[in-house]
């Protein structure tokens, strides 16, 4: 057996946060390895550590049986690894190649490595099918072409590890398949592939061997033949954990939020959604389907206030809204509307304030943030500690910044402020991406219990599976426009899958 | 994405680093009054003792700290809401027209305790309106406040120019300048407040425009940590979108900084204008709403910071003037030269010497670096 990259008692923490602690770990060349853990388990800091963004306190890495100092990543990258972090670091001005040949460019003039840094990438994305223009700005690549400039990225220095954190998260079910089919290939080529991700049937499908971590420690072990979901579930969380969503039936109301031939053109003429009606009642779930940029995010913005509708009508609790009303966030809110947003970082937070500020972003004109005209920090601080305990973010440190918390616990804090504010109508975008199972099992509960409270739920992600799951009725969107909507019980895979496609569906709705 | 540098530990940050900074700066301006022929420890001690213990050199120093005060806050502000606004220096000029005017049209009908109060309003409201354009401008507009302020300073320095030398100038006078402001509106000096309960300091410049200044820095803290504008501006500062989202009006936050920014730096007339020349002169604002920028900087937007900043900018202009009186070979330019040196350390290269330090302090204080936040 050939190991690539092995760890021996490293530990990292964070001022009194200890998240790595004595970690071994072994990855053999030419093979893809998984590694899990709940939400602020260490596996970014880990990968960090490997990578050298961040300096473990104690311990040693070998990379190809020799003990290495990793100093910096410049290091890390010389000793053949590469990385494609959890949230993409490209500069959107740029155009994929630059963004290649960044860190890279070599020689005072960008022409002499330019011809290099194009060469290069062109070979890569044919060897491993990586196919993307390296002409077109970042900016206007889709995250699925993003991800493949940063794995051709990680690629580019000739590494014999690639480190992919959480690379699935923001991707499609389609294109996470696509993603699946490169590793393959770079497996093949001998490349060894650490692979993190939340979703146990992809560590399934496609790795070789899986370690768990748990709360900065690594607990185990397996080769992916010899392991199920459910152990590795229970090895992660340390308890049972249900993996099945139990819904019982819905008990709809009155209808509490309405679309009437809803449409939205962009500032540059571009129709992102046409004709989209809908009803959704006080009690029930209506999922929003669809493969991701299909007028998804926009219609969740629209609802939410956040670009204005250019025709048709909404009904939010009773208020008409037509593209008249120059509606904003606020007014939105303010007529009992809660709002999950797709992307955390760029909505949902505000990676520099600290915790309490974020559990209070949105609320800040109501009662949360004091009663009188000034903020009142020993509210704000319970608010933002009570919060934490009921939805079990981690650590539970109300003045540590947004920006340093795990992926999935910055999702719970968003989560948190919205769900307790107890809207009358919710919009959410993309719930448990990026979020562990115990805690997608939390999320999942919460939000039937919501809906058994009476919320009205609209729920969009890219997850069919959850789609499926949690949603009583079905509305499927392509190209900005709706398919139909179908009873989730009359829903299958097959039925959803052709709808994703563009088939109508009369019959069915 | 180079070397890992651990976190530096907030007082090493916020006091350690200036102060290595700054000796830095005077390290090297030793240097070169070393290479001019002079002795730079005698020449500190000239400088300390002439901002400080000479008597009026406090109040000379605390008088241009004021000064400084007011544009530092005012580039503060506007940093939270990242704005860059460098037009302090227009700002402090209509500032000072704001004064005249409430001074000439209603505060020669009214007393002191009214009067005031309405020209100090009249200093705020001008500089804020010279503030609230580029604000809007970039809100509405996408016109780069860089840009707008900057040219929002040509303006201002050319309508007072036209206004003093022409519907503004005294009547029989040669250079540009107003009449004396209306008796009612001139602010008190501080050794005059003092004495009546029975504290006597030299008189110096020093007035009551410096009790303005400290209030307007409890002003700031509070808006801006305590209040919703206050969360506000620091949103949409930080992530316009994350702001958008929560409801705030992105734009209109914008423009309210500008205008209290502007009016913080149209504050700086109630120092010069009011409190010292008691009448309006050409370019009374003399740089300040540039250094103001220095100040920012270094104060790292804190009120605290600023006036800790702001003193030693204060200490350097009264302390800079002594030495160009004491020393044959060392002029105004010297003193600017160290200004610069201390703008460069502590601005430009403020994280210079972080990672070393950083890595030192690791060193020191590893097991038991305290839990962030
Ligand atoms: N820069 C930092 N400062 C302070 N604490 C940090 C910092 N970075 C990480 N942490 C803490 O270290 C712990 C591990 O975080 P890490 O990001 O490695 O988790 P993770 O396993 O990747 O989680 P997720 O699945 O949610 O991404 C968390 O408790 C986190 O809050
Ligand atoms: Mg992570």
């Amino acid at each position: 057996m050939n190991t690539a990259l092995e760890l021996k008692n490293v530990s990292k923490s964070f001022g009194l946060v200890k998240a790595n602690k004595n970690i071994n770990l072994a990855v053999e060349a030419g093979s893809i390895h998984g590694i899990i853990g709940e939400n602020g388990a260490g596996k970014s800091t880990l990968m960090n550590i490997i990578y050298g963004m961040h300096r473990a306190d104690s311990g040693e890495i070998h990379f190809g049986g020799q003990h290495v100092d990793v100093r910096s990543s410049a290091d890390a990258i010389e000793h053949g690894i590469g990385m494609v972090h959890q949230h993409f670091m490209l500069v959107p001005t740029f155009t994929v190649l630059e963004n290649v040949m960044l860190g890279t460019e070599g020689g005072l003039m960008l022409r002499d490595g330019r011809g290099a840094a194009l060469e290069r990438l062109l070979h890569l994305s044919e060897t491993y099918n990586l196919k993307v223009d390296p002409h077109a700005l970042v900016s206007d690549l889709n995250v699925g072409q993003r991800q493949r400039v940063e794995i051709i990225k990680a690629l580019k220095g000739g590494a014999k590890v690639l480190i992919l954190d959480e690379p699935t998260g923001v991707l499609t079910p389609q294109e996470a398949d696509q993603l699946f089919e490169i590793l393959k290939v770079l497996r093949d080529d001998g490349v060894s592939v650490l692979l993190i991700t939340h979703k146990l049937s992809e560590i399934m499908d496609i790795t070789d061997t899986v370690s768990i971590m748990r709360q900065g420690e690594m607990v185990g072990h397996r080769k992916t033949s010899e392991t199920s979901p459910q152990e590795l579930a229970e090895l992660m969380v340390g308890r049972e954990v249900l993996l099945e969503v139990d819904r019982k039936p819905a008990k709809p109301g009155e209808v509490r939020f309405s679309a009437k031939n809803l449409g939205y053109t962009n500032a540059q003429g571009v129709v992102e959604l046409e004709d989209i009606n809908f009803e959704v009642r006080s009690g029930e779930i209506l999922g929003v389907a669809g493969v991701s940029g299909n007028g998804q995010t926009q219609l969740m913005e629209t609802l939410a206030g956040m670009r204005h509708l250019t025709s048709g009508s909404l009904n939010i609790l009773g208020t008409e809204v037509t593209a008249a009303d120059q509606t904003d966030p606020r007014i939105i809110r303010d007529l009992g509307v809660g709002h999950i947003p797709e992307d955390r970082h760029t909505h949902g937070l505000v990676l520099n304030f600290e915790a309490r500020e974020n559990m209070i972003l949105g609320f800040q004109d109501t009662g949360l943030a004091g009663d009188g005209k000034l903020f009142d920090y020993t509210a704000i601080q319970k608010n933002c500690e009570d919060k934490m305990a009921h939805y079990d973010v981690r650590p539970p440190n109300p003045r540590l910044n947004a920006k340093n918390f795990s992926g999935g616990n910055q999702q719970k804090i968003v989560i948190a402020r919205e769900f307790s504010a107890n809207p009358g109508v919710l919009l959410v975008g993309q719930p448990t991406r990026g979020v562990d199972v115990g805690a997608i099992e939390f999320i999942h509960k919460q939000l039937l219990e919501l809906r058994d409270a009476g919320c009205a739920i609209l729920l969009v992600s890219v997850e069919l599976d959850e789609i499926m799951s949690l949603s009583d009725r079905i509305m499927v969107l392509c190209d900005g426009q709706n398919v139909g909507i179908i009873d989730s019980a009359k829903a299958d895979r097959q039925t959803l899958g052709l709808m994703m496609a563009g088939q109508r569906q009369e019959a069915a709705a | 994405m180079s070397t890992p540098t651990p976190p530096l530990p907030r007082w090493a940050d916020l006091i350690l680093l200036p102060i290595i900074n700054l000796f830095a700066a005077f390290f090297i301006c030793g240097l070169i009054v070393l290479a001019i022929g002079e002795n730079p420890i005698e020449a500190l001690g000239v400088m300390i003792k002439g901002a400080f213990v000479y008597s009026g050199g406090l109040g000379y120093t605390l008088f241009y700290t004021t000064n400084y005060i007011f544009t530092g806050l005012a580039v503060a502000l506007a940093f939270h809401c990242m704005m860059f606004n460098i037009g302090g220096e227009g700002q402090a000029l209509i500032g000072g027209l704001g004064a005249a005017l409430a001074s000439f049209g209603l505060g020669v009908y009214l007393p002191a305790p009214l009067a005031i109060p309405l020209a100090v309003l009249g200093a705020f409201i001008a500089g804020g309106i010279w503030g609230v354009i580029p604000g809007y401008l970039q809100a509405k507009r996408g016109s780069h406040i860089v840009i707008t302020t900057i040219m929002f300073n040509f303006l201002a320095a050319s309508l007072m120019v036209y206004l003093l030398a022409g519907p503004m100038l005294e009547a029989g006078q040669q250079s540009p300048q107003t009449a004396r402001l209306a008796e009612s509106t001139l602010l008190p000096k501080m050794a005059d407040m003092l004495r009546p309960l029975g504290i006597n300091i030299t008189s110096s410049p020093l007035n009551a425009s410096f009790l303005i200044a400290l209030g307007a820095m409890a002003v700031f803290y509070v808006l801006v940590w305590h209040t919703r504008l206050g969360f506000n501006i620091r949103s949409v500062g930080q992530n316009q979108e994350a702001a958008h989202y929560a409801g705030i009006n992105v734009a209109r936050t914008i423009i309210i900084t500008m205008a209290i920014s502007g009016g913080f730096a149209g504050l700086l007339a109630t120092n010069e204008i009011l409190g010292f020349n008691h009448k309006v002169v050409l370019n009374f604002t003399a740089g300040y709403g540039f250094t103001g920028i220095a100040v920012a900087l270094m104060g790292r937007n804190h009120p605290i910071g600023i006036f800790l900043a702001a003193l030693l900018f204060g200490a350097l202009t009264q302390g800079g003037g002594e030495l160009d009186f004491e020393f044959q070979s060392i002029t105004r330019e010297m003193v600017l030269l160290i200004q610069g040196m201390i703008i460069l350390f502590s601005g430009a290269l403020a994280y210079m010497f972080n990672p070393p330090l950083a890595r030192m302090i690791a060193k020191f204080v590893a097991p038991k670096d305290p839990a962030n936040g």
